[in-house]
């Protein structure tokens, strides 16, 4: 491998990683709060590309502006899909939970075919964000640095959210104890209300951002980067925002190195997240900056 | 103990001939399209008991259904193609020599499909089944996806995303009904053993259940395992049935099938899977309507296709709201109930005075 193609992996794996970092972090959230994966997240990222698409070509608005309304659509059906679909099960099993959650990513996936229909479409790319950079022997993207630039960005956000807010402190105490936090006055609906709208308003982000890069846009296009999200949550440690953007980072590098370096694995790539993910689990099931919490009877 | 024994072992055989005589009958007055749906009903059945076994009455949410289906089709259709047809097929890389001139009969080489499901079925389970819950989910999920795309890349044992056409085709409703109602039978009897108790008290309390001396990890590992091999039976039935397999059918979107069967029928109900399973693939074909152009009230309706999965998603997910216990909750079919019916009553036990 010469150094620019090093170079140019290195820009791709940077900015894949902040793409799953993104993404992650709403995963991590909502799981960090009402312990369920929230399945239909990843569709949230199809909803939003789709709703940016049809802002720009359809309804011709700025490429501003659609992006903005495609981020108020999605975190507007974040909030619904928990308030449907989740909240009613909170005390149920599991199982159920889980069932519901599966249900409601299939439903939006197969509205999307029935509505939308299968066949890819083109994302335009408005020239003001994307545009080729010379540097040195390397080209790239702008992409490749307004998506970590925006991905930090909205990381520090998510931090100061969490860390120095009093919704943030609400939201950490729900996600210490359901119960104890309503009896200290803690509203839990607002709180996992927010944590959706926060979760969803990044899972928009991150779909737009994510059909910038990859200009190819379907209604099942959220389905593999979920999973590779939902995995890099839980590598860094499942409730934590720094551990998502941490494991994030670690896929998003490691899928792009694993191509660049053995080109013959290439065929498996997909298969490399769920690998690190059985490892993970099997040898660190907190992920690196979780807890390992003992279950006690 | 039982006074009502033998009338219920009488009617169990009646029962069976009765189904014996439906299925000789069906097979010769039936038609190919309507024995066609039959055997995929049969299919699905399976399907669904044996993810019952696991998700309902031992209380792991797998979702690595389709994975294992995947290895029992691919074992069961490279067994039985024949080798010119091998050679026809493989060209992107030649098989294997030592899978080459195999030839297997269609039974053994389902049987087959089923024992190498089960064998992934221990390698998967053994890691996996230390996590519980949404971690279970995700990484049975996730080896699922593993399995299909090492399918997908060992071009020279399983062709690769070409998947295998020519495979023997098996058409009789005796084959799928007969292994169906085989299962059934198994799964009866392994719910009711000390192993089936043993499942249920892991999924009710799992600490408790440790406590009380059931040995978790053995009987989890038996369930998955046993589940597997269901599912690979089920993979080579349906690599028989259909003659063509690729990996992009043994998707996700297979095992939410298979999980809206075990829902629908009632989590921990044999019974509920095998109606829940019959009405799902019947529904499955009938709402094929759905998909076509209609004409409907003077208007001209497009097919929109994909519109079976829509209900199919919605109504998994009113039945997970509304009616979580499903068709028939955790009760099953027996004859006690029928008998009551009827009013054949208990003779008085007699007690020692």
């Amino acid at each position: 491998m010469t150094l620019e193609t090093f170079l140019q992996n290195i820009a791709n794996g940077i900015s894949l990683g902040s793409l799953y970092a993104l993404i992650a972090i709403g995963y991590t959230m909502v799981y960090g709060i009402i312990r369920l994966i929230n399945f239909a997240h990843a569709d949230l990222l199809m909803v939003a590309s789709y709703a940016a698409f049809y802002g720009i070509l359809v309804f011709a608005l700025p490429w501003w502006v659609s992006f903005l309304l495609a981020i108020v659509i999605t975190t507007i059906l974040g909030i619904s899909i928990e308030k449907i679909a989740y909240r009613p099960l909170r005390d149920a099993p599991r199982i159920s939970a889980l069932i519901s959650a599966i249900g409601v990513s299939f439903l939006l996936e197969n509205l999307g075919i029935v509505l939308l229909g299968a066949r890819p479409k083109p994302f335009p790319r408005p020239e003001e964000v994307v545009w080729n950079i010379h540097l040195g022997g390397i080209s790239f993207l702008s992409l490749a640095i307004i998506i970590p630039v925006i991905t930090l960005v909205l990381l520090i956000a998510v931090n100061l959210i969490v860390n120095k807010t009093n919704v943030g402190i609400a939201m950490r105490a729900v996600s210490r104890d359901f119960e104890t936090a309503s009896l200290m006055a803690v509203d839990v609906n607002k709180v996992v209300v927010t944590t959706f709208a926060v979760g969803s308003g990044l899972a928009a982000v991150g779909g737009i951002m994510w059909s910038l890069q990859y200009p190819q846009i379907d209604p099942l296009m959220g389905v593999f980067p979920g999973l590779k999200c939902f995995i890099a949550a839980v590598m860094g440690g499942i409730g934590s925002v720094p551990g998502a953007m941490i494991g994030g980072f670690i896929l998003g590098m490691g899928e792009v190195m694993l191509v660049g370096l053995m080109p013959e694995l290439s065929g498996y790539r997909d298969a490399f997240a769920f690998v690190v993910l059985i490892l993970i689990l099997l040898f660190k099931p907190g992920g690196i900056l979780g807890e390992h919490v003992v279950e006690k009877v | 103990m039982d006074s009502r024994k033998g009338i219920k072992t009488a009617l169990t055989i009646v029962t069976l001939l009765l189904a014996a005589a439906v299925i000789y009958f069906g097979d010769s007055h039936l038609s190919r399209f309507q024995i066609r749906i039959l055997n995929l009903a049969a299919i699905f059945v399976i399907l669904g008991l044996s993810l019952n076994l696991v998700v309902g009455f031992t209380g792991m949410f797998s979702l690595g259904h389709s994975g294992f289906m995947c290895v029992g089709a691919y074992t069961a259709a490279i067994l039985t193609m024949s080798p010119e047809s091998k050679e026809l097929i493989y060209y992107m890389e030649p098989i294997v020599p030592v899978l080459k001139n195999i030839e297997w009969p269609v039974i053994p080489a389902t049987v087959m499909g089923g024992v190498v499901a089960a064998i992934f079925g221990v390698l998967v389970g053994f890691p996996a089944l230390r996590l519980r819950d949404d971690y279970l989910a995700i990484a049975t999920l996730g080896f699922a996806e593993i399995i299909r795309i090492i399918v997908t890349n060992t071009i020279s044992i399983t062709n690769g995303a070409l998947g295998l056409k020519n495979i023997p085709s098996e058409k009789s409703l005796w084959f799928y009904w007969g292994i169906c109602i085989l299962t059934i039978l198994i799964l009866k009897a392994l719910i009711n053993s000390s192993w089936g108790y043993a499942f249920k008290a892991i999924r009710d309390n799992e600490i408790a259940a440790e406590a009380m001396g059931v040995s978790v990890f053995k009987h989890k590992l038996l369930s998955f395992t046993i589940g597997a091999f269901f599912a690979g039976i089920a993979g080579a039935m349906m690599s028989f049935l259909i003659t063509s397999i690729d990996p992009t059918m043994f998707r996700f979107l297979f095992t939410f099938q298979i999980l809206l069967i075990v829902v629908l029928g009632g989590m921990g109900s044999l019974t509920g899977s095998v109606i829940a399973g019959v009405v799902v693939t019947i529904a499955m074909e009938w709402l094929r309507i759905v998909e076509r152009p209609m004409h409907l009230f003077g208007m001209d309706v497009p097919g929109i296709p994909g519109m079976r999965m829509v209900i199919f998603a919605l109504l998994l997910l009113i039945i997970i709201l509304f009616y979580r216990q499903g068709l028939m909750g955790t009760r099953e079919f027996n004859w006690d109930w029928v008998l009551d019916k009827l009013g054949v009553a208990k003779s008085k036990e007699r007690g020692v005075s």
